[in-house]
């Protein structure tokens, strides 16, 4: 088999992969529970509820973390992924032999770092920032500064895996995990790097994060059962669920990682990706601009959409995503849209929102590699208006060599992804 | 590989707007510095722009708060600069690279908020319904890091892809140095690349406040605040750079300002010393003789110093500019901003090289070199 790609560009295999999510810590956990149909979706306990439209997340919750907060939190589930695809891959658990690209959530300090300032500026009567300036010049809270800036989660993981050269730490919203594999990959197809360490991470499941989302009516306010809440594709969808997770894949040059006698895992054979500027949060009507992603992936990837397997939707359940997502797949795959599998593991774990284009990436490579595609749950009462198989409620077994994985996010952001088993024509 | 020129420059700041300003500004003259509003703590305040002239929808104004507004402004800038406003096309295919942090807050909604914690019964569920209740939906949508970049592809039609970077300082060398790459190895054609910045908020500077990192006197160069325990001073700006390749520019009739012969970046573990090391490192990765450098130096105690050290041997002779004394610390915009004034003195005629230094206040050290076109 030919290690470069029709367009004569390295390949670019999968040598080590890591998942930690509601679900559970690793991806033979949190596979086990996706293809049993199990959702990780719970009543948030972590915070009050009381006041809020949506009481309900897929936190995780068995991660503890000091100060508790996004940054942390965060920077926790990026090592514990970081550490299975690392320790899979073979590659040494320090002194990484390349570059690190990581999706963060854009963090900021919190409410419980902004009380501790307001108490210590000794504010008896009405509390400004300038009281909180006056605290911040005591010099007590300087490692705040390192922990809320933006590049500090990239820093530590870096320092942890001794990653290669300037780290990259990036936001595309939604689509963030995707960009960040897209990133590994164009720097090994480029010949900068042999291995790239490219992750996903969220855990920003705070009062702020929540209300900020619900205030833009994103979230679903169907609480009385928790689990039953996420329902992509379902006509009584009414919008996301929040969830934390972290996801790692070790990107390696096939050759190189054939020449050390590593395991491969799968491939990622194309990216594709278009910007939106129709709508701060909405998608051009026409759906071009991720028809043009799914578009490019495919011809990135040498495939056409007859060899697409299976389609690891974004399927956010929020009304306007899956019926843009449907008339976009449906765009490019034509009639064979109404039987070619495709399935949302948000309907478990909820929107990993940063992380969830890195998790869906290790699903779709699970998927693969296990022949087992998970289901969609929740789903019963379709939409006439999508008229898809969505896998419904429960797992499917099939061969599937060939995986189209979506991401979509505010800010006109589409990146799509397609993985194989094999590069076609192999 | 391709080369890579920088075809067109948008620039606003406390200078003014537009790169002739700004080098005419660095040519001589004393830095447009804000005292009062935010004392002790001086910044270098954005210039008074007619938003209307780059955002020519009200409705897109109020969708945004300063630092997008600037950043907004400074990429229409940069698309008129290189001829590309006006071509669909081109824009619809152009890739676009930002170099972002986040969004401001409602400072009076989070002060009311603290006071009223204090006294409430359940803070947690006061907490609840004072964010429900105050918060502005669309306020998060102008915090989001990603969304400067959103608004650019509404306001501007850039609608290749986008990809925002974070990690202050680092963020918009690397923004710089993969954008050069794409070009460079013919997987994109032209981008729109940079970041905005707006020092004018007491969020941010409570963050550097926290961490000891802000100059409280009265506005002293970058270079001469180390011996008075050193800091830095935060500056408001958005900078967007139209980088292409030779051949891309050469066809559309654009003519190159100045082109990128390399970017370097890297992280060390900081210690004495290290900054001094790392730029040494950068600089022969870089090769090159600059007869100018745009350091983009902080003014903070230790790699302030180290950073002068090392451009006497970097740089022998070469006349340094710290944009810091021109313009403040920009953070993310910090490096685009001195890529663009390079870009401008090169442009200019008399000189053949520039080093472009970005030694991040906390971390990262990123160094780009520029010729002639």
């Amino acid at each position: 088999m030919a290690l470069r790609d029709k367009q004569g560009r390295p390949l670019v295999a999968v040598t080590g992969m890591g998942v930690v999510t509601s679900l559970g810590q690793g991806k033979d956990d949190t596979w086990a529970a996706l293809t049993a149909g199990r959702s990780g979706i719970h009543r948030i306990e972590r915070f009050p509820t009381e006041g809020l439209r949506t009481t309900i997340a897929g936190t995780i919750d068995s991660v503890d973390v000091e100060p508790f907060c996004a940054p942390m939190l965060s920077e926790r589930l990026a090592m514990l992924a970081a550490e299975e695809a690392v320790g899979q891959s073979g590659l040494a658990p320090s002194g990484f032999p390349g570059a690190l690209f990581i999706a963060v959530p854009p963090v900021e300090m919190e409410w419980p770092q902004r009380e501790a300032l307001a108490e210590a500026s000794g504010q008896g009567d009405e509390v400004t920032y300038k009281d909180l300036l006056k605290a911040a010049a005591t010099g007590r809270f300087k490692p705040w500064h390192d922990l809320f800036i933006f590049g500090t989660v990239a820093d530590r993981v870096a320092d942890r895996f001794g990653t290669r050269g300037s780290p990259i730490s990036l936001s595309t919203a939604c689509s963030s995990g995707a960009t960040a594999i897209q990133l590994g990959v164009e720097a090994i197809r480029r010949g900068e790097t042999d291995a790239a360490l490219c992750i996903g991470t969220d855990g920003s499941v705070n009062p702020e994060s929540l209300i900020r989302f619900s205030l833009l009516s994103a979230l679903s306010t169907q609480n009385e059962n928790p689990e039953a809440a996420s329902k992509p594709f379902s006509k009584n969808r009414d919008g996301f669920v929040m969830g934390e997770g972290g996801a790692a894949l070790v990107l390696e040059n096939a050759e190189s990682a054939k020449a050390r006698g590593a395991k491969i895992l799968g491939y990622v054979l194309g990216c594709g990706e278009k910007g939106d500027g129709f709508h701060r949060t909405r998608s051009s009507p026409n759906g071009m601009p991720a028809i043009t992603a799914i578009r490019q992936a495919l011809e990135d990837a040498g495939v056409s959409p007859e060899d697409i397997d299976y389609i690891n939707a974004h399927g956010t359940s929020t009304p306007e995503n899956d019926k843009m997502e449907a008339m976009s797949c449906t765009a490019v795959f034509g009639e064979r849209m109404a039987n070619l599998p495709i399935s949302s593991n948000k309907s478990m774990i909820g929107h990993t929102l940063t992380a969830a284009g890195a998790v869906e990436a290790v699903m779709s490579l699970m998927t693969i590699g296990t022949g087992r595609i998970a289901p969609t749950i929740n789903y019963q009462v379709p939409d006439p208006a999508i008229p898809l198989d969505v896998v419904p409620n429960v797992a499917r077994d099939a061969s599937v060599n060939y995986v189209l994985s979506n991401s979509f996010g505010f800010g006109g952001q589409n990146t799509c992804l397609v993985f194989g088993a094999e590069p076609k024509g192999a | 590989m391709r080369d890579v020129v920088i075809t067109g420059v948008g620039l606003v700041s406390s200078a003014g707007e537009g790169l002739e300003a700004h080098l005419t500004a660095l040519a001589g003259g004393s830095p447009n510095t804000d005292a009062a509003s935010f004392e002790p703590f001086p910044v270098h305040p954005a210039v008074t722009l007619e938003w209307d002239r780059q955002i020519p929808k009200k409705s897109d104004q109020r969708q945004m708060e300063p630092w997008q507004k600037l950043g907004c402004y400074a990429a229409g800038l940069a698309l008129d600069a290189a001829g590309a406003k006006e071509d669909a096309d081109l824009k619809g295919r152009m890739q676009l690279i930002v170099s972002a942090g986040g969004g401001e807050r409602d400072y009076a909604v989070d002060g009311q908020i603290l006071t009223g914690l204090r006294k409430a019964d359940n803070p947690g569920v006061f907490l609840n319904e004072r964010l429900m209740g105050d918060l502005r939906p669309t306020l998060f949508l102008a915090q989001l890091s990603n969304l400067l970049a959103g608004n650019i592809s509404i306001v501007h039609g850039v609608t290749g892809a986008s990809r925002t970077f974070m990690g202050e300082e680092s963020s918009g060398i690397d923004a710089i140095r993969i954008a050069r790459e794409r070009i460079a190895s013919g997987q994109d054609d032209i981008f729109l690349v940079g970041g905005s910045y707006n020092a004018e908020r007491p969020d941010v500077l409570l963050i550097y406040e926290m961490g000891g990192f802000l100059w409280k006197k009265p506005y002293t160069s970058v270079w001469e605040r180390p011996a008075e325990g050193g800091g830095m001073i935060l500056g408001s700006g958005g900078c967007f750079l139209v980088l292409e390749s030779r051949e891309h520019a050469a066809a559309r009739g654009a003519k190159p300002l100045a082109a990128i012969a390399g970017v370097a970046s890297d992280r060390s573990r900081r210690q004495p010393g290290s900054v001094e090391g790392a730029l040494h490192g950068l600089s022969r990765q870089l090769g090159g003789k600059p007869d100018v450098v745009l350091s983009g130096a902080t003014g903070i105690k230790g790699i302030t110093d180290e950073e002068r050290a090392a451009l006497k041997d970097i740089a022998p002779g070469a006349a340094i500019h710290a944009t810091g004394d021109l313009v403040g610390h920009t953070m993310e915009a910090q490096a685009p901003i001195g890529v663009a004034l390079a870009a401008g003195l090169i442009a200019g005629g008399g000189l053949s090289e520039a080093l472009v230094t970005s030694i991040g206040h906390w971390r990262g050290e990123g160094a780009i070199r520029l010729t002639k076109a």
